[in-house]
């Protein structure tokens, strides 16, 4: 049957594997992906632990509906405690991995303690095997897994990769699947390197036994087409997600120079339509984007490094990769004021390979940046580099610092934003950028407090992906919003249109929360969600899907119920692990020059604007009690008896 | 006389997405499972190159003319290579001739299958969006292709008349 799939739960300190099934009680609370994640990390890891240390868990966890024919459903949660924060670390990736990993037997490894010496696991057709991994240390994140491939002798192998940086800890390391698939934030590569952990490979070619398979393909089909006839995701399988800096930055919501600025000018070189003759050019003019498994959107460009004197300069002329992300725009671009097209795709490349958060890293640059205009850093700190905005050779050079930690300064960044503030001293602290000790993606959402207060509540801090209400922005009508924010449960609380607003906001983020909860437990990724356009797949289409696929019969209800109790284990591993409320460092606030600042560029409408504090603690209020916290953002008894969770500290576990 | 439809690949249009492969493994046997597929996108995921492998329904098919038992046959009307499961003994002679690796075994039956272009409504084609797999009537498509040179010729004929214009 389709929830076959098993658990590994994996000892690398005594060599013990223990392959668990997963009950069908466990799958109707959690469904998979980040919803069994969550649950593993409570009970795998040591309450407390320092995340470096063998009691740290590190779980890789596919969707429940990978490798079904359920759109794109291919998604990994890497969930670990985070180096970084010290708090919840997760992170999302596509690519071919969770697939392999159901067709390989399983559903989720959960790796605790630390190898004596390099390691990789495989995982085929039901079995798992801790493998040497000395011929595979040291190597980038593709000549990694192209090595375990012929090692193993299968092209067809697909693998959950720690790069370069990982292997030296750098805190914000990521695993990677593929060419640039990151699992970007939460330090799973970094959790890897500590427990000296390579890679998961996975190979399978068991069955999965689809419930209704003619009824999930004609069902699948319809889905398909619901996703693909929407004009946003149209232009995303064009030109990638790059596709938003066009109209985020004209508007004025792309922070540049470390938060200084809030749009990046004389940018054409770094325009989506520019990158996408780039990519004809690069790669014929017949070219074609990447798509993950199974997805019809495929967003992902491939590019291969123009001849210029900069790329000539660090060897990486004709370099292919995929991408770059919006993301990168503003890590490599927007934040440290670069205007030039090789710049963005080679520092692209570059995190690729080192297996790094390509926003943590270029945020930290950023900051770094403003930090040595301001005196703070001299030449002196930073070896000599002319850290100055805009100075595109600084950004590569420091990219290969950090992953390296080669040099002072690129070993202090090495260590995320807090911990190289209380090196660096002075005034440092108050230039970062950061809520729960992680930066800030590129944009600026001073002029949109639901997405500001999105990322003060994020469960792995500052976040665009946890609960974004990005259809904010489009201005849809009320009675529209009220049809999309009153499903599957009743909302007649206020609502409005107007982005700029705080009424009814709460809700959103907690709508949306739940929203995406559900398909990173489902495994399907966000671009098939309300995330972009209001038309796209709900709970409705999720709890058929799943039907029809793994023959589970849930109400768009009960997935909605699935996403509050996995939200709130998160919440929960967040609070034993030290979150409080208006802590700077790890609590639900933001940083401070969201309030003081106000945006000095862009429309009409985002010109001046900075959040209002007082809106802002209201508006948190009202989303802790949306979500049955107190007002301290602590789950209330009432709320853990509601999702059975009152007793997770003291029972023993589930699986 | 309409020609019968054959499928048709443009790997230039393939994505790498491999939906193929999984609909292909439902629609058979009811299971998700690409290793039973009668269709296999090869990667080159270094280069960005993908490149879907399958039937091809050959005229003059090496699997037909050495499977020793007769069970591979060629229907003239369909234009489909098939096997008889009834028929096959599992000797593998035409996984061994098949030059596009096309003929699979099934281990658990240890008999081989192949793309049966599931009845004149290949899978493969009605979820590929990319069109990269197609199901189409080869003459048209060879005219379509010598239209598509033809006009490149064309184009190229107009530039040079143009850059010799501007010369004089």
């Amino acid at each position: 049957m389709a929830l076959d799939r098993k658990i590994a739960i994996v000892n690398l300190t005594t060599g013990q594997i223990d392959i668990k099934p997963i009950t069908l009680e466990m799958r109707k609370q959690f469904l998979g992906g980040r919803g069994m994640a969550a649950y593993l990390l409570y009970k795998n890891s040591k309450p407390g632990c320092d995340p470096l240390s063998p009691d740290n868990a590190v779980i890789f966890s596919a969707g429940i509906l990978s490798g079904m024919p359920a759109s794109a459903t291919s998604r990994t949660d890497v969930m670990t405690k985070n180096p970084l924060t010290g708090l919840l670390g997760s992170g999302n990736f596509g690519g071919f991995f969770a697939a392999e990993l159901h067709y390989a037997g399983f559903e989720n490894i959960c790796v605790v303690g630390k190898a004596s010496k390099p390691v990789y696991l495989f995982v085929n057709d039901g079995e798992v095997k801790i493998m040497d991994a000395k011929n595979l240390w040291g190597k980038s994140v593709t000549e990694a897994q192209w090595a375990v491939r012929e090692e193993l002798g299968d092209r067809d192998v697909m693998c959950a990769v720690s790069g370069p940086a990982g292997e030296k800890l750098v805190r914000y390391a990521n695993t990677m699947t593929g060419i640039k698939n990151a699992n970007g934030r939460g330090g799973g590569g970094c959790t890897m390197g500590s427990k000296n952990l390579k890679m998961v490979a996975a190979r399978g070619t068991m069955d999965i036994k689809i419930a209704h398979p003619r009824e999930a393909l004609e069902f699948d089909k319809r889905f398909i087409e619901q996703i693909t006839s929407a004009k946003v995701n149209q232009t995303m399988g064009t030109l990638g997600t790059p596709f938003i800096w066009g109209a985020t930055n004209s508007w004025g919501g792309i922070r540049t120079n470390n938060f200084q600025y809030n749009q990046l000018l004389y940018c054409d070189e770094i325009e989506p339509e520019n990158i996408d003759e780039w990519s004809k050019e690069s790669m014929g003019s017949e070219y074609n984007m990447a798509a993950c498994f199974g997805c019809q959107v495929h967003c992902r460009a491939k590019y291969k490094i123009p001849d210029t004197p900069l790329a000539r300069k660090w060897g990486l002329v004709g370099k292919y990769d995929e991408g770059p992300e919006y993301t990168s725009q503003g890590a490599f671009c927007g934040e440290p004021g670069c205007t030039h097209l090789d710049t963005l795709l080679m520092g692209n490349h570059l995190v690729d390979q080192y297996g790094v958060d390509n926003l943590e890293i270029g945020s930290l640059i950023s900051w770094a940046m403003e930090l040595y205009e301001a005196g703070i850093l001299t030449s002196k700190d930073t070896d000599g580099l002319d850290l100055r905005f805009g100075n595109d050779d600084a950004v590569i050079a420091m990219i290969h610092h950090v992953c390296k930690r080669d040099t002072w300064l690129g070993n202090v960044l090495a260590e995320g934003g807090i911990r190289a503030s209380e090196t660096i001293g002075k005034d440092s602290f108050k230039y970062l950028i950061h809520m729960k000790g992680m930066s800030n993606l590129h944009s600026d959402e001073r002029a949109t407090p639901a997405l500001a207060l999105n990322l003060a509540l994020a469960s792995r801090g500052s976040d665009h992906l946890r609960s974004r209400p990005a259809i904010d922005l489009y201005h849809l009508p009320v009675d529209v919003m009220r049809r999309i924010y009153s499903s599957p449960v009743p909302y007649e609380g206020p609502l409005s249109s107007d982005h700029t607003e705080y009424i009814g906001k709460p809700w959103q983020v907690v709508w949306h929360e739940n929203c995406y909860m559900a398909v990173d437990c489902l495994g399907i990724c966000k671009y098939h969600t309300t995330f972009l356009g209001a038309t796209l797949p709900n709970f409705e289409d999720w709890a058929k899907v799943l039907y029809f696929n793994t023959g589970l019969e849930m109400s768009p209800k009960d997935i909605w119920d699935v996403s509050e109790r996995a939200n709130m284990v998160e919440r929960l591993f967040n609070l034993r692990e030290g979150m409080k409320k208006d802590d700077p460092y790890k609590g639900e606030v933001l940083a401070e020059r969201y309030f003081e600042e106000p945006c000095r560029r862009g429309a009409p409408d985002v010109i001046g604007k900075k959040i209002d504090r007082e809106k802002f603690v209201e508006m948190r209020g009202l989303f802790y009690k949306y979500k049955g916290l107190d007002e301290n953002g602590v789950p209330t008894a009432e709320s853990l008896k509601k999702y059975g969770l009152e007793n997770l500290d003291k029972e023993p576990s589930r699986v | 006389m309409q020609q019968p439809k054959v499928l048709m690949i443009n790997h230039e249009k393939c994505t790498g997405c491999r939906r193929c492969e999984l609909v292909c493994s439902i629609f058979h046997e009811g299971v998700a499972n690409p290793s039973k597929a009668r269709i296999k996108v090869e990667k080159w995921e270094w280069e960005g190159l993908y490149i879907p492998m399958s039937c091809r329904q050959c005229v003059d098919a090496p699997c037909m003319n050495v499977c020793p038992v007769k069970a591979i046959s060629r229907d003239e009307a369909d234009a489909r290579v098939s096997v008889d499961q009834d028929l096959c003994i599992g000797c593998r002679s035409c996984v061994a001739v098949c030059p596009f690796g096309a003929m699979n075994f099934n281990k658990t039956e240890r008999k081989v299958y192949k793309c049966d272009l599931c009845d004149g409504d290949p899978q493969c084609v009605r979820f590929c969006d990319m069109k990269a797999v197609d199901f189409v009537d080869p003459t048209k498509e060879a005219l379509s292709k010598k239209r598509d040179a033809a006009q490149k010729i064309a184009d190229a004929k107009k530039v040079a008349t143009e850059l010799l214009a501007s010369q004089l």
